[in-house]
């Protein structure tokens, strides 16, 4: 087993444009020579166009996915721009832009909830800039010094005489000022427009259906593509008999895609789809047909023993000792299985390839990533290349990887000149994911005499995603990304104090394929660990929160989270008769998360979940309302994947392929979700994952209040447990 | 070549008379408000009315849909015009990616129809979509909304 990892020219393309600019993105805005934008306006400066008639057009580097990343980002450049937040619209910059451009607008990639977390700082900077540019243009136009201006609501009044002008009327002017060499940004208690509840600015096209999604581009003389790639993964295409199919209404060539793949290209999706579908292929499956979960459960199982190598993430004191010395010790084993991340929208790239351009419309977490892959793929220079962003029908990480694009660019090659809509069915979409990555784990914790918790082990062992999709990221060989959640310190520390701490990881990565999904690593590592803290608290007669307290003194902001859970919930108040509670805490992606639950099963395995608490520390809270819908929102991704998510390997591949054997919740099983926002400011934190890990364990740690029985493999599924 | 009713207007289309019901809405007729999620019938965003029932578009043949009315999500609301249930999504910001509203709505519209002031048990019934985004929360409350409206 193992997987190859990919050549990445992303960095090589990417990097070139940035070094051999000597700019460093920490420059956040464009030079003094004026750029129009699209429409000719002269842009105030890369983040801002004001046109003429007020609208202030802010551009937007990273992907919406539904996330709300774009009014986030938008909210903290009118803030600090002081426009008027009625007149701002929003644009995306294209990945070519940026490269001709230096890289001005940094990074496109939009995953790991870093949307504006890593990207707050320069985009408030090229707001304030601009803002100073306008005041300055005003200023220069009255002859007054800027001291005597002041700004609000896209307005610059000179304070003394009274006399007022609208930025719209000075952004020219502006555009041609050198932009200031430093700003200051507000601080966050006086912001206005950022930290307020706004509503989403992409709403209304979401729900009269003008919104147009990859799957909807349509361009003039385009025909469609439907695609078969091999289901075993690393297998390869052997032959297919295309004159089954050719005479078939609407197909207009078949054709091989790579080492693994064919496509049948047609006047419509349907048609194209249809006559793949009766086209016979032979696969060649190659070393990798006869792995399947048992197969990949047993290998991942050799890995818990201590005396495997491992990886270590995290370690204190000598756990070996403390097991020596340990009055008591307790030991559990638990597992995580594949998951389809399961956007709604299937991939889908549309690509118009000629010998002179390549241009790609596609919805994607990472425009950057799919203009590499353009270049790549298409063998043309970068300044022949562009990738314009459309709306993307999820993303969940899925589409930050750009394996569908590659295959578009393929297929428009064979036929230069005519767009190429290439579409996957769900099928396909199901059967070539980039998986949540399989782990087992062994937990041991051990106790003095007082029942006092002096040791812990946990061994992961599995997949690591680093080592399949970004191995330059690994350090020597490890994947720290595994350890989220569970690190000594930084934007995924565990929240508690063990004296005698080892965590570590022994490396198994089965063949099929990983990714990032929504919450990575942390979804299995909050379930291994916060279930095992209740064990633990259980076995020696404890309360599971009173036990984790004691461990948390250390751990502030972690600590902070858990009360206001079980404050809310009720914690020391007993549950109405038949409710049984599970609580528990984690962090991720830099914000703290904790969440609490109510519930009651029925004939000892139909769970009604009655009430969940989530609470969320992200330090800063860019927009409460939409955070409220990250939320929710991650509690259905979270308990989707709890009773339902598994996707199983027989044979090398993936055996479940539509929604019917891999289901989603629906609003009938839906909770209600009571969240408490809590930022406590001085850092930022993400929010479009963190809460999704403590789903799976405050509910199955509630099953074990009520039940006695504890659940240590996930989906709820295989354990005849389901929604009441 | 099949003669199809689409929001009050009449198409030419011409494809075989299997064609599931959404592939003539997207592709023949070009109106791709109407989403394609999984064309097994699991997942409801294919969504649409026929002669007023909801229908999940990619399960139906295009030959069971002649000289009937179809609306999809562009014609909910007479032009220019935006249904109350539209009105509780903007109000109420439901979609976040969005892929799965046209069909949600499509689904509530036709709910409201039958039920006009649905419990939750009503809904939890009716409305069996998929959201990988996870919007129930706010559907729900939008719901009730577009009720009381
Ligand atoms: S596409 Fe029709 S129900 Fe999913
Ligand atoms: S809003 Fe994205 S799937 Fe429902």
């Amino acid at each position: 087993m193992g997987h190859a990892p990919q050549l990445n020219r992303r960095s090589f393309v990417l990097g070139t444009a940035a070094i051999g600019s000597g700019l460093a993105l920490g420059i956040p805005f464009g030079g003094p020579t004026a750029v129009h934008a699209a429409d000719g306006t002269l842009e105030v400066n890369a983040w801002v166009v004001v046109r003429p008639d007020e609208t202030v057009v802010v551009r937007i580097a990273r992907s919406e996915m539904g996330q709300g990343t774009l009014t986030g980002l938008a909210q903290l450049v009118a803030e600090e721009l002081e426009c008027d937040w009625s007149k701002v619209t929003t644009e995306y910059p294209t990945p070519g832009q940026s490269v001709a451009r230096k890289r001005v607008w940094g990074d496109f990639s939009t995953g790991g909830s870093r949307g504006v977390r890593t990207s707050h700082e320069y985009v408030r900077k090229g707001g304030a800039a601009a803002r100073l540019m306008l005041i300055q243009a005003a200023a220069n136009e009255w002859a007054a010094p800027v001291s005597e201006c002041a700004t609000s609501k896209g307005v610059i009044t000179h304070v003394p005489s009274g006399r007022t002008v609208t930025y719209g009327k000075v952004a020219e002017a502006a555009a041609k000022l050198q932009p200031p060499a430093d700003v200051k940004l507000k601080d966050p208690k006086d912001w206005t427009i950022a930290g307020k509840p706004l509503k989403r600015l992409d709403t209304v096209e979401k729900t009269n259906g003008k919104m147009i999604y990859g799957a909807d581009i349509k361009l003039p003389g385009m025909l469609n593509a439907a695609i078969k790639d091999c289901p075993v993964f690393g297998g390869t295409l052997k032959s297919f008999d295309d004159s089954k199919i050719l005479g078939m209404k609407g197909v207009k060539k078949v054709v091989r895609v790579g080492e693994s793949a064919v496509a049948v290209v047609a006047d419509t999706w349907w048609h194209a789809k249809s006559a793949l579908e009766t086209m016979p292929v032979v696969w060649d499956d190659g070393k990798n047909a006869n792995v399947s979960s048992e197969s990949i459960g047993k290998w991942l199982q050799e890995g818990l023993d201590a005396a495997q190598p491992a990886f270590v993430g995290n370690k204190a004191g000598d756990v070996k000792a403390a097991f020596a010395s340990a009055a008591k010790t307790v030991e559990a084993v638990y597992a995580y299985p594949y998951q389809n991340h399961a956007t709604m929208e299937p991939m889908n790239a549309t690509v118009l390839y000629t010998a002179e351009k390549c241009e790609v419309w596609t919805g994607t977490q990472n425009g950057e990533a799919v203009f590499a892959a353009a270049v790549e793929a298409s063998g043309l220079p970068s300044d022949k290349c562009e990738v314009y962003k459309i709306m993307p029908g999820g993303g969940f990480g899925r589409r930050g990887m750009t394996d569908y694009v590659r295959q578009a660019v393929a297929i428009a090659k064979q036929m230069p000149g005519t767009p190429i809509k290439l579409m996957w069915s769900r099928e396909e979409d199901m059967l070539h994911g980039r998986y949540h990555p399989v782990t087992q784990s062994k937990l041991i914790g051990a106790f003095d005499a007082d029942n006092n918790l002096i040791g812990l082990h946990m061994r992961i062992s599995g997949q690591s995603i680093l080592a399949s999709v970004r191995p330059e990221a690994m350090q020597n060989g490890m994947d720290t990304v595994t350890f989220q959640g569970l690190n000594a310190s930084g934007e995924a520390a565990i929240g508690y104090t063990v004296p005698n701490l080892l965590i570590d990881h022994s490396m198994r990565n089965p063949h099929v394929p990983p990714g990032f999904w929504r919450g990575v690593n942390v979804n299995q590592n909050a379930i291994y660990l916060e279930s095992f803290m209740d064990e633990l608290a259980h076995s020696v007669g404890q309360d599971p929160l009173e036990f984790r307290r004691k461990l948390m003194t250390k751990h502030p902001k972690h600590l902070a989270v858990l009360n206001a859970v079980a404050e809310r919930i009720g914690w020391t108040t007993p549950a109405p008769q038949g409710v049984f509670r599970g609580i528990c805490q984690h962090m991720g992606f830099g914000s703290y998360v904790a969440a609490a639950t109510e519930i009651s099963v029925t004939g000892g395995n139909k769970i009604k979940i009655h009430r969940i608490v989530a609470a969320t520390d992200p330090g800063y809270a860019v927009n409460p309302w939409q955070i409220d819908r990250q939320i929710a929102g991650s509690f259905v991704y979270g308990l989707s994947a709890l009773f339902y998510g598994e996707c199983t390997v027989k044979g090398g591949r993936i055996e479940q392929e539509n929604f019917d054997t891999y289901p989603s919740m629906t609003m009938k099983e839906m909770p209600k979700v009571e969240s408490i926002l809590m930022p406590s400011g001085g850092f930022w934190g993400g929010v479009g994952e963190p809460t999704i890990c403590v789903a799976a364990p405050a509910v199955l740690n509630a099953y074990f209040a009520a039940t006695g029985k504890r659940i240590r493999s996930v989906p709820l599924k295989n354990h005849d447990i389901i929604f009441a | 070549m099949a003669s199809l009713t689409i929001n009050g207007r009449s198409y030419e289309i011409d494809v075989e008379p299997d064609t599931p019901l959404l592939w003539a809405i997207r592709e023949n007729a070009g109106l791709t408000g109407t989403k394609y999620g999984c064309g097994v019938a699991q997942c409801g965003a294919c969504t649409v009315h026929v002669d007023g029932q909801q229908v999940r578009s990619c399960s139906m043949a295009l030959s069971e849909a002649i000289g009937k009315q179809v609306t999809t999500i562009e014609g909910l609301a007479s032009e220019g015009a935006v249904h109350k249930v539209q009105q509780a999504w903007i109000d109420h910001d439901v979609p976040q990616c969005g892929y799965c509203q046209s069909g949600m709505i499509m689904a509530v519209a036709a709910l409201l129809e039958t039920i006009p002031q649905p419990t939750d048990e009503d809904i939890d019934l009716a409305i069996t979509n998929i959201c990988r985004c996870g919007t129930f929360q706010q559907v729900r409350e939008a719901i009730h909304a577009a009720a009381s409206a």
